[in-house]
């Protein structure tokens, strides 16, 4: 089946009042963020999503696929998965080397040119960690970034899955800002939990949660865009900095207002 | 009287699945009992009876497969669940055997494995898998996608027609879908009969016999070729 369209209807909070965000969709191309503070439901939301949700969880919030209800036997032939989830927990557990992992991978999902599809898997995934993967080293040791680049490249190009949830990745060393722009380029539903005002700012648009509840839908406007221009030059600075310090060198007040210096604004 | 056998690996995750599944059972104010069968230690009966104030019992099999003990005693087990009052007896079972599947005909058998286990699992234990009618995955929040999807080929590899599950059991992911299951179970029949074939042959290291090397046993042996051959009458 394909999944062009997603929609969730709004159930309640923690305190059992109704959501005040009853309804909203996503379609193909979508970058949507979900925002609030920890503990305010972020995680069950999209829990909800990847269980297409029928009333029967705690939130009794309900899902559509291109507006038709999900059967409730819903068995998804395991190739054709449509929902990727990868959280702060999500990790590899194979010891296997990178390339024979991903290729056990490409055929369990049926893949007809396996190579191609992990040279494209690999490349994408190095564009988004700053420390390209070496194709021979076993998954178990690749670090924290490199982890979650791989994640993201594998649930994108090999699982093709068309529906992807991201819970609070930022931290684990990607490039966020180029990884957002790259996603971009995959006609997707991307859905990012996530405390960073740029991921939020670069969205279509943002789901604002509180106590467990929907509160309002935001969308990006042409100033936050504005200013999300502006933050990501900040981001880049500080990502030069941080190479600055990888690589042994000392940061002088000069470079500092240098860098300051080049920001357009 | 109804009966739901789960089999699987130490800490896969078997009592967390039953919890959750008592959960919605005493919410449809289905009466159940709970029996616990183990090698040497196990402390779910007194959690779950604290938990829901269910009759439960628990027995070790000690020097038994816990297979064994299952046969031997599940009669009993299914009398004293009548008598409490019971329509479904669940019973959790530790699957080491690997040679032996706990599953009974007229029941209902889920296996339960957990995702972290390793991509090869699915292949490794044998009738505990093919002979279940349901496959719960666990622990499924813990590991990649693709690892995940792989796993799930693999036990779709091993037993073709099992109704495969995925869950977070914590949360009580994907939970309903057993329930439902559970509750389309037959009653039990008896005399009941173990589902499959038991192992063939009697070990000679299971009666006592300690000396290393095939020269010193009889039954069905075998060299480390893996060429079998038979001693005795
Ligand atoms: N993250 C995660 N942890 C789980 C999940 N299911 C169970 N656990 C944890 O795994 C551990 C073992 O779970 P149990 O339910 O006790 O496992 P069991 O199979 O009953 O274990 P034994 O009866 O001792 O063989 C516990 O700490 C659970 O909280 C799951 O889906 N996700
Ligand atoms: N709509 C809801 N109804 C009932 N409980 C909820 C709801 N939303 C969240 N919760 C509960 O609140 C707790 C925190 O939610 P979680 O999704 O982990 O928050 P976050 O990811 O934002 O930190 C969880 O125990 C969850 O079950
Ligand atoms: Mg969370
Ligand atoms: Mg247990
Ligand atoms: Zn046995
Ligand atoms: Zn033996």
């Amino acid at each position: 089946m394909d999944v062009n369209k997603i929609t969730l209807f709004g159930g309640f909070g923690k305190d059992g009042s109704a959501e005040k965000v009853r309804k909203f969709s996503m379609t193909v191309g979508d970058i949507v963020s979900i925002v609030g503070p920890t503990g305010c439901g972020k995680t069950t939301l999209i829990n909800d999503i990847e269980l297409f949700a029928n009333e029967n969880t705690p939130s009794g919030r309900r899902v559509e696929i291109n507006d038709m209800p999900v059967p409730e036997d819903f068995i998804f032939d395991p190739s054709h998965h449509p929902i990727a989830l990868i959280s702060q927990h999500t990790n590899f557990l194979s010891d296997l080397p990178v390339v024979e992992f991903l290729t056990i991978h490409a055929t369990v999902r049926g893949a007809k040119n396996v190579e191609s599809i992990i040279t494209e898997t690999l490349s994408f995934a190095n564009e988004l960690t700053g420390e390209a993967i070496m194709q021979d080293i076993a998954m178990t040791e690749l670090s924290g970034g490199q982890t979650r680049s791989l994640l993201i490249a594998d649930a994108v190009v090999i699982g093709n899955s068309p529906i992807i949830l991201l819970d609070e990745i930022e931290n684990a060393g990607i490039h966020r800002t180029k990884a957002l722009e790259l996603l971009k380029k995959y006609k997707k539903i991307f859905v990012f939990v996530t405390h960073d005002p740029c991921i939020a700012l670069m969205s279509d648009f943002r789901i604002v949660m509180k106590n467990g509840a929907m509160q309002q839908l935001i969308i990006t406007r042409p100033e936050e865009k504005n200013v999300v221009a502006k933050m990501k030059q900040i981001d880049d600075m500080m990502l030069d900095f941080r190479q600055i310090i990888r690589s042994g060198d000392e940061l002088s007040e000069s470079i500092f207002n240098e860098n300051f210096k080049v920001l357009t604004f | 009287m109804k009966l739901v056998i789960f089999a699987g690996p130490p800490t896969c995750g078997k009592t967390t699945v039953i919890r959750q599944i008592l959960k919605r059972m005493a919410a449809k104010l289905i009466k159940t009992a709970y029996l616990k069968i183990d090698v040497l230690y196990a402390d779910d009966d007194t959690i779950i009876a604290k938990e829901f104030g269910i009759p439960v019992k628990k027995i070790y099999s000690g020097e038994l497969c816990p297979d064994h003990c299952n046969v031997v005693v599940l009669d009993e087990a299914v009398e004293w669940a009548e008598r409490s009052g019971a329509s479904y007896l669940f019973v959790e079972t530790a699957g080491l055997c690997l040679r032996c599947s706990p599953y009974v005909e007229n029941s209902l058998g889920v296996v339960v494995l957990e995702a972290t286990s390793g991509m090869n699992l699915p292949r490794k234990i044998g009738p505990m898998l093919t002979l279940a009618d349901i496959s719960v995955i666990t622990k499924i929040d813990l590991i990649s996608q693709a690892e995940r999807e792989v796993f799930r080929y693999r036990v779709l590899e091993s037993a073709k027609k099992i109704t495969v599950v995925e869950s977070n059991a914590l949360y009580g992911i994907g939970i309903d879908p057993i329930v439902k299951q559970i509750l389309k179970t037959p009653d039990v029949e008896f005399p009941m009969f173990l589902r499959g074939n038991p192992p063939v042959g009697t070990c000679t290291i299971c009666v006592g016999k300690k000396e290393i090397g095939a020269k010193n046993h009889f039954g069905v042996l075998r060299t480390l070729d893996q060429e079998l051959f038979y001693v005795g009458e």
